[in-house]
């Protein structure tokens, strides 16, 4: 028994020396010590042949992925947080919820002392201010996604309305969002049964984080009753709502899902993340979908960072990995396989990103379109509670949809129930 | 020595024997309990480390809050839509099985199956059901020549839709218990009554129901409770966006326990506001409790 067992692990010790040598300097001393690194997601990141390529390089390395939805993946974290035990080595933070836990930087790894200030130029700016502290003093995550935003839209119902189908012509209807209202409205009057978009909230949000201030100003003060642009957003989406083009769909529901396959509405605002929703939700609709630019030029919706919560004992071997994760690299092969966009411009003059197409949306250039897209953003500056004030103006805009208000009374009750978010 | 021993023994042993359901109380029941309302005292969030005291603060801003009272108010609605036909489908379901029937076994069995499967998988199935554009119920009404119903939308339709997900869990269930204590009726009540004429419906009426009241008040008493902290159903109902949190933009059926899930993890994490909630609640629920005991028990007096 014995000697089988020197048999078998001598080979293993032999390779793991091997690897060692093999990676050079890079290594930390004592680098042949067993880690087990746990990683905790919510939605599947496209991490999977990744984490195997790394465990081959660093065989000392173990990799366990944990997948949650994105309520339930953040609610935990911050759980585990402020009772200091359960959270994973590696934390995934979508950026509705980055914001609050930047302000409070405490509980993370600071990534500048394990030597991520000298990768600070492979981000686009706003998406490595985004992993700052208030006081800029600490880095809590290293970017890995960016919602440059576009416009999907379904060719059938197109032609059925009689408007062009091409991608081209498509994104010279609608160079504004009043444009792409009253494009709306014209396809109402030639399809009076079906709608123009899924809802109206994600038309508000799109508008919104064009802006050059959303809903917050530098100093994390609300602006929601102050800023002209978050007004002009919510009375053009009042106006789009008063002409019926929207189908009223909550996102996330088994019907919004649905919806996609059966083509029930022909418009969604579309971060380079929904591609791959769209896809899996309306298998039966390859060749329908298209994807032409978002009305208002460009814009940012969504995107993920990876931190370090401070209880995580490997903070190195940690670091390590998604420094390796959030490479240009491995950026560009998440974007092929699940339609993430990388945030690391020096991606964006590459052949092999630019010239990326899916026959799923009728082989359209999502590389081209995307880097587009994310080159144009203007960064915004996102405030502690971005994500509730975001829901709360949303509901407003539900209410006036279900008829359970009119417009101006639906903002005065936005207007107070944000001020108590405050 | 020993006789102080031995007295030791037979006097503190019991207490010792019956100590592990008590220690485990205190740490998983009491001490919760005891916290929560010393944290419901704070301006608390998860999110920063300092907490400062203010009293009775959110316990005047929660009574204060008209989101709270329609959260208590749509909390109550469900109650009663789900319990009332709840527990008159049970008794009716358990009279029909108490009688002789083939494969009985099979039938009683098959009443338990509702509740054995989880929460989640039925939510997600009447979600399915009660969809506004592919639902099958829509599609039924359609048919029919009525009109569609956006279940989500309204405040009666949803809470119907909820209400109708809780029936489906826990009637079985509950036509279990009342079977259990149908049992025990004598038999020789209800022969006497059928060679007197009696129907089905007098005999459970005249019979059955007056027999059982004790069950019928201990199950009324634990579906109140169960019905005040409803949350998957209603959670699960409106999916996965803002509107789990606050029931449909109307909060048409944000329940109480959704209400503290909105403070507790949404909005910054205000742990000592989601804690004054969980105590309002907890304090209704003795509340309903309470009256339950008092009106059943008037009842059965006036027998």
């Amino acid at each position: 028994m014995r000697a089988s067992l020197r048999r078998l692990l001598v080979p293993i010790m032999v390779t793991g020396l091997l690897a060692t040598a093999a990676c050079g300097s890079d290594e930390q001393p004592g680098g042949n010590e067993k880690i087990t690194l746990n990683v905790a997601l919510f939605g599947d990141f496209g991490f999977k042949p990744l984490y195997e390529e790394y465990q081959k390089a660093h065989p000392n390395i173990t990799i366990k992925e944990r997948i949650s939805d994105y309520a339930a993946h953040h609610q935990s974290l911050i759980s585990h947080l402020a009772t200091g035990s359960g959270a994973a080595d590696i934390e995934a933070v979508e950026i509705g919820y980055l914001s609050s836990f930047t302000a409070t930087p405490n509980r993370f790894h600071n990534l500048l002392d394990l030597g991520a200030g000298s990768l600070e130029s492979q981000w686009l700016p706003w998406k490595w201010q985004q992993g700052l502290s208030t006081d800029k003093k600490t880095l809590i995550g290293l970017g890995t996604d960016v919602g440059g935003m576009a416009m999907c839209y379904r060719t059938d119902l197109f032609k059925a309305a009689g408007l062009p189908t091409g991608r081209d012509e498509v994104s010279k209807l609608w160079p504004t969002w009043e444009e792409y209202v009253a494009t709306g409205k014209k396809y109402k009057a030639a399809a009076p049964k079906s709608y123009f978009m899924e809802a109206s909230g994600n038309m508000f949000r799109a508008m919104v984080e064009q802006a050059s201030t959303g809903v917050y100003d530098d100093a994390d003060k609300l602006i929601v009753d102050s800023n002209p642009a978050v007004k002009k957003a919510w009375d053009l989406t009042v106006d789009a709502i008063a002409s019926d083009q929207s189908a009223k769909l909550a996102a996330w529901t088994p019907e919004w899902s649905a919806a996609f396959g059966k083509g029930t509405f022909a418009t969604i605002v579309c971060p380079a993340w929904m591609t791959a929703y769209i896809e899996t939700n309306a298998k039966d609709a390859a060749g329908k979908w298209d994807i032409a630019a978002v009305p208002g030029g460009a814009g940012s919706m969504g995107g993920s960072h990876l931190a370090l919560p401070k209880q995580g004992k490997n903070a190195q071997a940690a670091y390590d990995l998604i420094k390796w994760l959030t490479a240009p690299e491995q950026q560009k092969k998440i974007f092929k396989a699940t339609g993430n966009f990388p945030s690391t411009p020096s991606l964006y003059t590459d052949p092999d990103l630019t010239g990326f197409s899916k026959p799923f949306f009728n082989n359209a250039p999502l590389g081209k379109i995307f880097t587009a897209s994310a080159q144009a953003v203007q960064p915004q500056h996102q405030g502690p509670k971005q994500g509730d004030v975001f829901n709360t103006i949303g509901a407003g805009l539900g209410r006036i949809e279900q008829g359970k208000q009119n417009a101006a009374d639906a903002w005065t009750q936005v207007l107070s129930d944000v001020a108590k978010l405050g | 020595m020993r006789t102080w021993l031995y007295k030791a023994d037979t006097q503190l042993s019991p207490y010792v024997y019956i100590s592990p359901f008590f220690i485990l109380f205190a740490v998983f029941g009491l001490f919760p309990l005891g916290y929560t309302a010393w944290v419901s005292l704070h301006d608390w969030s998860l999110l920063s480390d300092e907490h400062s005291f203010v009293g009775l603060g959110n316990y005047s801003e929660l009574l204060a809050d008209p989101y709270f009272w329609n959260a208590l108010r749509n909390t109550l609605s469900i109650l009663a839509l789900s319990t009332i036909p709840q527990l008159i489908l049970a008794l009716i379901l358990a009279h029909l099985v108490n009688r002789p029937l083939r494969a009985k076994t099979l039938w009683r069995l098959g009443m338990l199956l509702p509740n054995v499967t989880s929460v989640v998988a039925v939510v997600v199935i009447f979600s399915q059901l009660f969809g506004r554009d592919f639902g099958l119920i829509n599609w039924l009404l359609e048919s029919f020549g009525l009109g569609r119903i956006d279940w989500q939308a309204g405040v009666a339709s949803s809470h119907v839709a909820i209400a109708a997900m809780i029936t489906w869990r826990w009637t079985g269930y509950n036509a279990l218990i009342f079977l259990a204590a149908m049992q025990a009726v004598p038999k020789e009540l209800y022969e006497s009554a059928t060679l007197d004429g009696a129907t089905a419906g007098q005999q459970l009426r005249k019979i059955t129901i007056p027999s059982i009241r004790p069950t019928i008040i201990f199950v009324v008493i634990v579906s109140t409770i169960y019905g005040l902290q409803v949350f998957a159903e209603p959670q699960l109902f409106a999916g996965g966006g803002p509107n789990g949190i606050i029931g449909g933009p109307d909060r048409q059926f944000q329940t109480l326990t959704l209400y503290m899930y909105e403070h507790g993890f949404n909005r910054g994490f205000e742990f000592g506001y989601a804690s004054a909630t969980a105590w309002v609640m907890f304090g209704l629920i003795v509340l309903a409790a309470a009256v339950n005991y008092l009106i059943t028990r008037r009842i059965r007096s006036s027998r």
